[in-house]
């Protein structure tokens, strides 16, 4: 085992790597655009994003359209991991049930979200309510999948364990199912959150009035690329940030795995 | 509490010297049970009938294969058998405290959660205290918050042992609880459970394939045959207690493992 203060070497070394890599995309983004000469509007300086940054950041309109998707992404995650995981756990604990549904199941799977996206713009509206189900439904898979993988791994003795002394189904829920299964269903909730945004993205892409897919496809209208590539970044923003809520949620829960 | 100096006096205290109950606690009649497989079906066990006393101390000796560990499941009600039933002559339903081969811990509980977990899913207000009191009765005081992971195959088995007992449990089965821990650790926990099972006074049956360990802790031993199990000897072990390391080199203990020793095959 390494000492501690090579541990921390260690790990402030990867750090500063990951840092590093960053910076040096910006030169080189620099660089490209001099070299190439290409106009504005096909591949803008960094400085001209930035500029376009700062202005749609003091006019309000990018918290504004943040916002919003942030709101959509969010409320089609929890809704789609709720719905994954009890949809998972029944499938999980009943044979029958699985051999019902998992053809509807895997047939929903190959379905591509894009396609269907404008279906259920057309039938739920061009508001918020239809991107938040397409996050749902994009979400819903790979949640449902680590649920029923992360339900029967459970090990049986402590199925023994709890059923020797006398737990109801409850108990056996709250005390043994949900934290022994809780490793994999965060790795799901992981996958999902990604796999939300591009739900969200899709689904104002296809029609909307506001959202950073909104403001994606105005800065194309308009040959306003400095603005798509805004759009972009914040995308990526807001991946990550939902992906470090999750990492935090895995070190609040499961500080017994590492 | 166990300090050899208090010995003489603790014993008296805790009642040890008392004759065992004469009250039967559990009767077990005409058990069979048959696993049914996709083509054939296996006899695990056949015809078991037994009673045992209330605060009597009990073994099951066997071969692998023999059925222990399936009569044990049938006594904490986690299968049904297919023939015969277990009748208990206290509490309804009994209150059962199990311990494992392996030591069965929940890796996400520290060691005082592990061991408070009975008394939570019966909603003690005072789980806590009672699980501190376990831990220093085990001899884990410093290792409340260490995780399963961190401990020794003795020391989680000494959480497995305070896990069974903290709800203060009508029954205390025992399915081979050493069976995986190194020879020198397994016999300083036979004394250990020794003088719990002394200090607390519960029934308890316990499955085992060592003649030594049955014969070290059981008031009574049943030897089980080969698949289908039956009984082929119920024993009384009448040596003194409590019982020291060295009483295994008497010649009292000898010829009762012997006994022991001619009835397995």
């Amino acid at each position: 085992m390494p000492r501690p203060y090579e541990k921390i070497m260690k790990t402030s070394l990867s750090r500063l790597l990951g840092i590093l890599s960053i910076l040096l995309f910006i030169p080189l983004w620099e660089l490209i655009v001099r070299a190439s000469n290409l106009p504005k509007f096909i591949l803008p300086s960094p400085m001209d994003v930035w500029t376009r940054f700062l202005k749609s950041l003091n006019d309000g309109s990018l918290l504004y359209h943040t916002s919003i998707t942030f709101f959509e992404v969010l409320l089609g995650l929890l809704a789609g991991t709720l719905f994954a995981t009890i949809v998972g756990y029944m499938l999980a604990k009943s044979k029958t049930l699985e051999k019902i549904l998992s053809p509807y199941l895997v047939a929903s799977q190959a379905i591509p979200v894009v396609a269907i996206a404008p279906l259920l713009v057309i039938w739920l509206g061009d508001g918020i309510l239809s991107k938040v189900v397409i996050c749902a439904l994009i979400v819903f898979f790979p949640v449902l999948i680590n649920t029923i993988v992360g339900v029967r791994a459970v090990s049986s003795p402590l199925y023994d364990l709890m059923n020797s002394l006398g737990a109801n189904r409850l108990q056996i829920l709250l005390k043994l199912e949900i934290p022994a299964s809780l490793p994999v269903l965060l790795g799901g909730l992981r996958i999902g959150a990604t796999l939300s945004v591009i739900g969200a993205i899709v689904g104002e892409l296809v029609s909307a009035d506001r959202g950073l897919g909104f403001l994606l496809q105005l800065g194309d209208f308009q040959y306003d690329t400095s603005m798509v590539f805004v759009a972009v970044f914040m995308l990526i923003a807001l991946a990550l940030l939902l992906y470090g809520m999750v990492t935090l949620l895995e070190r609040r829960f499961l500080r017994w795995m590492k | 509490m166990f300090d050899s100096r208090f010995t003489g006096f603790g014993i008296r205290e805790l009642g040890i010297g008392k004759p065992m109950s004469k009250k039967t606690a559990l009767s077990v009649k005409d058990l069979s049970v048959v696993f049914d497989d996709e083509n054939n079906s296996i006899h695990a066990l056949e015809n078991i009938s037994f009673n045992i006393r209330a605060r009597e101390f009990v073994c099951f000796l066997g071969p692998s294969g023999s059925g222990k560990t399936t009569l044990l499941r049938l006594i904490a009600n986690l299968i049904k058998p297919t023939t015969g039933e277990v009748n208990f002559m206290f509490g309804h339903p009994p209150k059962i405290g199990m311990v494992f081969q392996q030591p069965n811990l929940m890796p996400w509980r520290s060691v005082l959660d592990n061991i408070k977990l009975p008394l939570e899913l019966e909603n003690d207000v005072h789980a806590h205290e009672k699980a501190l009191d376990m831990i220093r009765l085990v001899g884990l005081t410093g290792f409340e918050d260490s995780l399963p992971r961190d401990l020794s195959g003795g020391m989680a088995q000494r959480v497995g042992l305070a896990r069974g007992l903290i709800h203060d449990p009508d029954l205390l089965l025992l399915d081979e609880p050493f069976a995986s821990l190194d020879a020198l650790t397994r016999e300083r926990m036979w004394t250990e459970l020794s003088n719990i099972w002394q200090a607390k006074q519960k029934t308890v049956i316990m499955v085992t394939h060592s003649i030594n360990e049955s014969l070290f802790l059981a008031d009574r031993v049943f030897v089980l045959t080969q698949r289908p199990g039956k009984i082929k000897l119920d024993m009384p072990v009448d040596l003194p207690r409590p019982r020291k390391d060295d009483i295994r080199y008497t010649s009292q203990f000898g010829k009762l493992a012997k006994k022991l020793r001619s009835a397995i095959e």
